[in-house]
């Protein structure tokens, strides 16, 4: 039966109509991920890490769209209280601890050390892309450790988020107390958990960079990391615009 | 890169080849990376999850009719067990099945090989997400053998049914099984969406252009989609049912007592829940029947021997069915509660979605029209599939209309509909998709006479069993009921019931010969070919079973559409993708 082996006769390929037009996604084949002479070069991997991450940050809104929703819906809903007998609002505002601006503006400046890792990385890896197979240490990125710093900056907001908890518990509210505050805690702990998947993903390339494996690889789990990080950092001022503002 | 395809970059190929592919057991079979390992595994756990879904519903038929019958080692079935058969049977089928087999399994299998490309663009996120999915099936199942056994509420998990510890046995650590189960597939599945609309657009071949994909894939592309915006919404509603359930909120349990007891919530909306989950529970309606959507087209335009009619309408089709997915959720609810200006712009949106669907359908009989028909077995049940789906599509707009729906909703009426065209017709995809795809996987061509008395069964059985449904519904046969004998106007659809119980045997019985037929080719079948039913796409062009980099070192490149079938002038009745000369000389 017919098998057909093409590939080896083969003029430049007509390039129809479709959309895709001049330049259709090739790239060298092979990826399996794993290192070797037919991995996909580092401009390639790159961009589909960050469609990659694109694609996987949709879901991550979808999440907290439907929470939002959820909150907006509940927090017109009465409840009919047996003792009188008639409907009530069991919707207590929630008074948000102020140590909540206190872990918004670190959250706020890790965003920014974890751009200027970012940029550095990178920069450390266009370097290194002169000589592709080329293992570069960890200091030749510069001196600023910012990918330190923003990983402890990112452990410092967690930390806060945590004693936030502790004063509204210690205020009278519990996540059953009112569900206002069940919002509070899902929202803010739906946050950190997220969140700690960014730090994770920091932990990773920091050790990438111990383990001497290649700036390329490093710089992009850092840039995707960094995008991730971003993303985070705008979902939590939103957030809190959310339980300031709809209380 | 562009442009160098020559034998230098070849070599190189295999070499890399030689050195990625994984030795050793556990590094190959289990935990393996490669996409097409990963799609068997992914068939072979819906393989093992839709014969579990079929005994709880051959158990469920006995019991409706002999609803006094003691069983061999499960002995009576109460109630409550009743109300757990049919919440795991709806749970399994629909996730473990439906969603696992079509996308995960052929999907994984088929997607990177049709577009070119060596593998998906995340190995390790793909790894991941099976053993997710697997983890998911594990932990749901485990929810038989714990105290009070498996959940009482349902596939939809209705709250406060599902929000409540003491709401019945079966709502306790079941109850809360369930909700993770759910909640790990969520995951699971999220991760393989991620990495079929990554690969889809950046992974294609040269020359692979959108418009040239094969049919199936822009519908596992679409599917992935539907999944990514759908997934969330469930798992952002199990998150707060579990709170419900563990920590005291109130998001969707209202004021209220269970035997006489305060629940102690207060204020919450059932509601709620509904629109959550109806969110996600519709288009998951439609990422079981894409797939299998795409499949038929490619099907009936290569055993008809014709072009797909109307490619780019079928693709636009498939495009908005997924989008008006998203806008009719709200026709699942018209009786619980609904304004009725809403639901009649629910049922405007959900007639709507026939528009597409009847293209769809006028399209698959355009091809068929004329064509130079072979009946192999993935053809017959290609057409199966659009038979099933006619005919449970044609119920939609009964049920979409709020006045119809409110005698209907609670009738096997509803039962019949969804099982034909969201269950049967994708299980349909299913089948054509195995009897299609089993020589490119395994090497070796099924055996066609058993297929063939598989598909007259099933096909003849699966509408003896539903087709009377619609009669016993519209007579008020109430679903979710475990016996019908205090009742006595029902026990005028006894005759029916009966025979649909009759045929479910038959029909279980012969799911049989698929099990045989499949295990003893896989060892004794004659040998396939490399393209034994003579299509064009790329898995047709390489190796029986593909290499483990998909095309042996070469990287194809795409001269011509999917559907190139009697093309004029050309030397044989069909035209390969990657076949330049004929597709210059057409062009």
């Amino acid at each position: 039966m017919a098998s057909f082996s093409t590939t080896a006769t083969l003029d430049e390929p007509r390039v129809s109509r479709g959309n895709e037009g001049g330049s259709p996604p090739f790239f060298g084949g092979g990826d399996d991920g794993r290192s070797g002479p037919g991995v996909p070069d580092y401009r390639t991997r790159l961009r589909r890490a960050r469609l990659g991450l694109l694609v996987a940050l949709t879901p991550v809104l979808m999440l907290f769209v439907s929470f939002t929703s959820a909150y907006v819906v509940r927090q017109g809903l009465p409840t009919l209280d047996p003792r009188t007998n008639q409907l009530v609002r069991d919707w207590i505002p929630v008074k948000l601890p102020a140590l909540l601006l206190v872990n918004t503006l670190v959250l706020l400046i890790s965003s920014v050390g974890m751009e200027l890792a970012r940029r550095q990385t990178k920069l450390a890896s266009v370097a290194a892309t002169a000589k592709p197979s080329q293992t570069v240490p960890a200091n030749a990125e510069g001196k600023t450790p910012w990918l330190a710093m923003t990983i402890a900056l990112g452990l410092l907001f967690l930390l806060g988020q945590w004693m936030a908890w502790k004063q509204l518990a210690a205020s009278g509210f519990y996540v059953a107390t009112t569900p206002s505050s069940s919002f509070v805690y899902l929202l803010t702990g739906a946050h950190a958990v997220h969140l700690m998947g960014g730090v994770v993903a920091l932990l990773v390339a920091g050790f990438f960079a111990l383990l001497h494996r290649s700036v390329a690889t490093r710089s992009i789990v850092v840039d995707v990391a960094g995008w991730y990080w971003h993303f985070m950092a705008a979902l939590w001022v939103y957030i809190l615009l959310l339980l300031e503002f709809a209380r | 890169m562009a442009g160098g395809t020559g034998g230098g970059e070849a070599i190189t190929m295999v070499s890399h080849d030689a050195h990625a592919a994984p030795q050793g057991f556990i590094r190959k079979w289990v935990f393996s990376l490669d996409h097409k390992v990963i799609g068997i595994q992914y068939f072979f756990l819906a393989l093992v999850a839709v014969f579990t879904g079929m005994f709880l519903s051959l158990l469920m038929r006995i019991h409706l009719v002999w609803p006094n019958a003691h069983l061999p080692i499960l002995g009576d079935i109460k109630p409550e067990t009743y109300l757990s058969l049919l919440t795991m049977h709806g749970t399994i089928m629909v996730f473990f099945v439906l969603t696992t087999a079509p996308q995960g399994g052929f999907g994984n299998y088929f997607l990177p090989i049709q577009i070119g490309a060596p593998d998906m663009a995340f190995p390790v996120l793909n790894m991941l997400s099976f053993w997710t999915t697997f983890l998911g099936f594990v932990v749901l199942v485990a929810a038989f053998f714990v105290t009070g056994g498996a959940p009482l509420h349902g596939w939809t998990g209705y709250a406060p049914l599902s929000a409540l510890q003491s709401a019945g046995p079966g709502e306790g650590l079941g109850a809360d099984l369930w909700i993770i189960s759910i909640a790990i597939f969520c995951i699971g599945a999220l991760m393989g969406a991620l990495n079929f609309i990554t690969t889809t657009l950046d992974m294609r071949a040269k020359g692979m252009t959108l418009m040239r994909m094969p049919l199936t894939c822009w519908a596992w592309f679409i599917t992935a989609i539907l999944g990514l915006l759908a997934f969330g919404v469930l798992l952002s509603a199990g998150i707060l049912l579990l709170m419900d359930r563990n920590l005291g909120t109130s998001f969707f349990v209202p004021l209220g007592t269970v035997n006489g007891v305060l629940t102690g919530h207060k204020g919450g909306s059932p509601l709620l829940w509904q629109h959550l989950f109806w969110f996600f529970g519709h288009p998951e309606v439609y990422i079981a029947i894409l797939p299998a959507m795409g499949l038929c087209s490619q099907l009936l335009s290569v055993f008809s021997r014709k072009p797909i009619f109307g490619y780019k309408a079928m693709v636009y089709a498939i495009m908005a069915i997924g989008f008006l997915g998203f806008m009719v959720w709200g026709h699942h609810m018209f009786m619980s509660g609904m304004s009725p200006y809403s639901a009649f712009a629910f049922s405007i949106m959900t007639m709507g979605i026939g528009v597409p669907s009847a293209i769809k359908t006028f399209n698959w009989l355009g091809t068929l029209w004329r064509g130079r028909i072979r009946f192999s077995s993935p053809m017959l049940f290609a057409i199966g599939f659009v038979s099933l789906f006619v005919v449970g599509g044609i119920s939609g707009p009964f049920l979409a209309q709020p006045v119809l729906d409110i005698y209907l909703h609670e009738t096997f009426f509803v039962i019949a509909h969804f099982h034909l065209i969201m269950g049967v017709a994708s299980i349909f995809g299913i089948f054509a998709a195995t009897y299609y795809w089993f020589p490119k996987m395994f090497g070796r061509m099924m055996n066609e006479t058993l297929a063939k008395t598989h598909f007259l069964l099933t096909f003849i059985g699966a509408y003896c069993i539903f087709m009377p449904m619609h009669f016993s519904g519209m007579a008020a046969l109430l679903r979710r009921y475990s016996q019908y004998t205090e009742v006595a106007w029902m026990h005028k659809t006894d005759g029916l019931n009966h025979f649909i119980t009759y045929a479910a045997f038959v029909t279980i019985a012969s799911q049989f010969i698929f099990l045989f037929n499949l295990f003893w080719s896989m060892f004794k079948g004659e040998k396939a070919v490399d393209n034994p039913w003579e299509a064009t796409t790329l898995e047709w062009t390489t190796a029986t079973p593909p290499p483990h980099d998909n095309f042996g070192g070469i990287t194809p490149v795409v001269y011509n559409g999917p559907y190139e079938y009697s093309v004029p002038g050309a030397p044989k009745d069909f035209v390969m993708q990657t076949d330049a000369q004929v597709g210059a000389k057409k062009h």
